[in-house]
Formats: structure tokens, C-alpha cells, sequence
């Protein structure tokens, strides 16, 4: 019976230890977060195009591997990049949710695509 | 000799494994911005093959579900993810019990955390996006709480359910 007291406050030590760190690194985060002001595709390891995000555009990304082609959409639209439409089984970079803020980023791991917003977006805003 | 009993104990949670993977994939993403929160009721049947069989047959176990889960509702991609996520997690879980510290709770979530950890480190291999580290944030999360009801469901199957091998 003592042991199992010992047990459970090292449970309760462990998990509250596991979500101080997650809520620190989250906090982290989110106080260097900005508005972005492009956003960089990447297919593979090579770039693949620049948007900035305040032009609204609609990319179709060509992706070729294991002899297929395959696709991604990316949409930019108020500032905010988002992945539309996509060949992936998966389809999770579709239900991604548009981004915007500096270091974000929309991943399709099945084609290898990457949409990463860089840049300071405050200044492309006053330069514009 | 082999152990006739034993090896259709382990057909059986192998396939209790598969089952659950599936049920789990029929449910939509809870948070569309963070991919690869998930329940981990497959852990059920592997933590459950720890403590009544043993930690080989549990590795035996765990493996049979993903290869066959990639290969029903997934890809060869995210076999090589569930892989590293799987390995890490279960070599975790198996040493967490030999060194008797924390109870079932405290051994799935650092399971269910580590899990997700592992197919982390893969996604930023694959993609050498150092970004994608941002996710684990939430993930350890639901890694967590998904991990303390996964523990405690498996202690409750462990003690109701007798297994003679």
C-alpha cells in the first residue's frame, strides 16, 4: 500500500512536470511570435518559390516522385497561406489551419512539401 | 516445444492491436492545426501483453499491428514514423516497468509521449523542417492525457483478466 503512494505521487511529479514544460515552451513561442511577411515552399530540399503574403495568389505546387505527379494548392488570401487542396493520401496539410505568424508552418509529409512563413511582416507593411 | 496457448494469445492481442488502430482512424482530428493527436488504444493491447505475457512478446505484438496497420489504412511513409515512434515508446515502457518507479498511469504517458516524439524527430529527418518540433508542444499534451486513461483502462483489464499460459 505505501508503495503505491510512492507510485502515485511519481505519476503526479511525472505529468505535471511533462505540461510545466510543454506550457513554458509554448509560452516561449508564442512571445517571439510575429506577423510573417512571405511565405517559402519547399519540395524536398530544394526551394521551390517566395510569397510574399500580401499579394493574394493561388499556387498550384508540382510535385513529382515515384513517377506520379502529384500536387498541393497553396492559397494566399488576407495575409494568410493555406493549403486547399492536395494529392496526398493523408490530406492533413488540407485540414492545416491557414498560417500567418513568423516560423509557421503547413507540412505535407507524403510529398514532401513545406510552407514556412518568414520574414517581418510589419516592415514589408510599412514599406508597401 | 512451442506454446500453442501462448502463440494464439498473441494472434489474438496482435489482432485486438489492429482493431483498435482502425476504430482510432475512423475518428476525424480533433485539432486541425496540430496532425498526429491520437487516442493510443492500440497501447491498450501492447501494455496489456507486457504485464501478462512479457516485453519480447510485447515488441512481437506492437510490430505485427503497425506493419499490418500501414499496410490496411496507411502508407510506407507513416510505417517508418509509427516505427520510430513505436520502438522508442515501447523500450521506454519496458524499462520504466523493470525499474518499478511509476504505476501503469506513469508508464503510458511516457509511452504516449514518447510516441509522438519519436515520429517527431522522423518528420524533421525526412522533411529537415526544425519547425515541425513546434507540434511536440501540443503532443505532449495529449500525450499525456491520453496516456494516463490508456494506463488506467490497461490496469483495469490486467487485473480483471485471468491469462493461464
Amino acid at each position: 500500500m505505501k508503495k503505491n503512494k510512492k507510485k502515485l505521487i511519481a505519476d503526479i511529479i511525472l505529468i505535471f512536470s511533462v505540461l510545466v514544460i510543454s506550457a513554458l515552451c509554448y509560452l516561449l513561442v508564442v512571445l517571439n511570435q510575429s506577423e510573417g511577411a512571405c511565405a517559402v515552399v519547399t519540395v524536398g530540399n530544394e526551394e521551390y518559390g517566395r510569397y510574399p503574403l500580401n499579394i493574394d495568389k493561388k499556387i498550384t505546387i508540382n510535385v513529382d516522385y515515384e513517377t506520379r505527379n502529384h500536387y498541393n494548392i497553396l492559397v494566399i488570401e488576407n495575409g494568410k497561406a493555406d493549403i486547399t487542396e492536395a494529392s496526398c493520401p493523408d490530406g492533413i496539410c488540407e485540414d492545416h489551419n491557414p498560417i500567418s505568424k513568423n516560423g509557421e508552418t503547413i507540412v505535407c509529409l507524403p510529398n514532401k512539401v513545406v510552407v514556412k512563413i518568414e520574414g517581418d511582416g510589419n516592415e514589408v507593411d510599412t514599406a508597401a | 516445444m512451442i506454446n500453442i496457448k501462448k502463440l494464439s494469445f498473441l494472434a489474438l492481442l496482435s489482432v485486438a492491436a489492429l482493431v483498435f488502430a482502425y476504430v482510432e482512424s475512423l475518428f476525424p482530428p480533433l485539432f486541425a492545426s496540430v496532425p498526429g493527436i491520437k487516442m493510443g488504444l492500440p497501447n491498450i493491447a501492447i501494455i496489456f501483453t507486457l504485464y501478462k505475457i512479457g516485453a519480447k512478446e510485447a515488441f512481437i505484438v506492437s510490430f505485427i499491428r503497425l506493419i499490418f496497420a500501414s499496410l490496411l489504412f496507411g502508407s510506407l511513409l507513416s510505417l517508418a514514423y509509427s516505427f520510430a515512434g513505436a520502438l522508442l515508446s515501447l523500450s521506454a515502457m519496458v524499462l520504466l516497468k523493470k525499474l518499478d518507479l511509476f504505476s501503469l498511469a506513469g508508464i503510458s504517458v511516457v509511452g504516449g509521449v514518447l510516441h509522438n516524439l519519436g515520429q517527431i524527430i522522423v518528420a524533421i529527418c525526412v522533411t529537415n523542417v526544425s519547425e515541425i518540433a513546434y507540434y511536440m508542444i501540443f503532443l505532449a499534451v495529449s500525450g499525456t492525457i491520453s496516456g494516463v486513461l490508456i494506463g488506467l483502462t490497461s490496469a483495469l483489464l490486467i487485473k480483471r483478466i485471468k491469462l493461464k499460459l
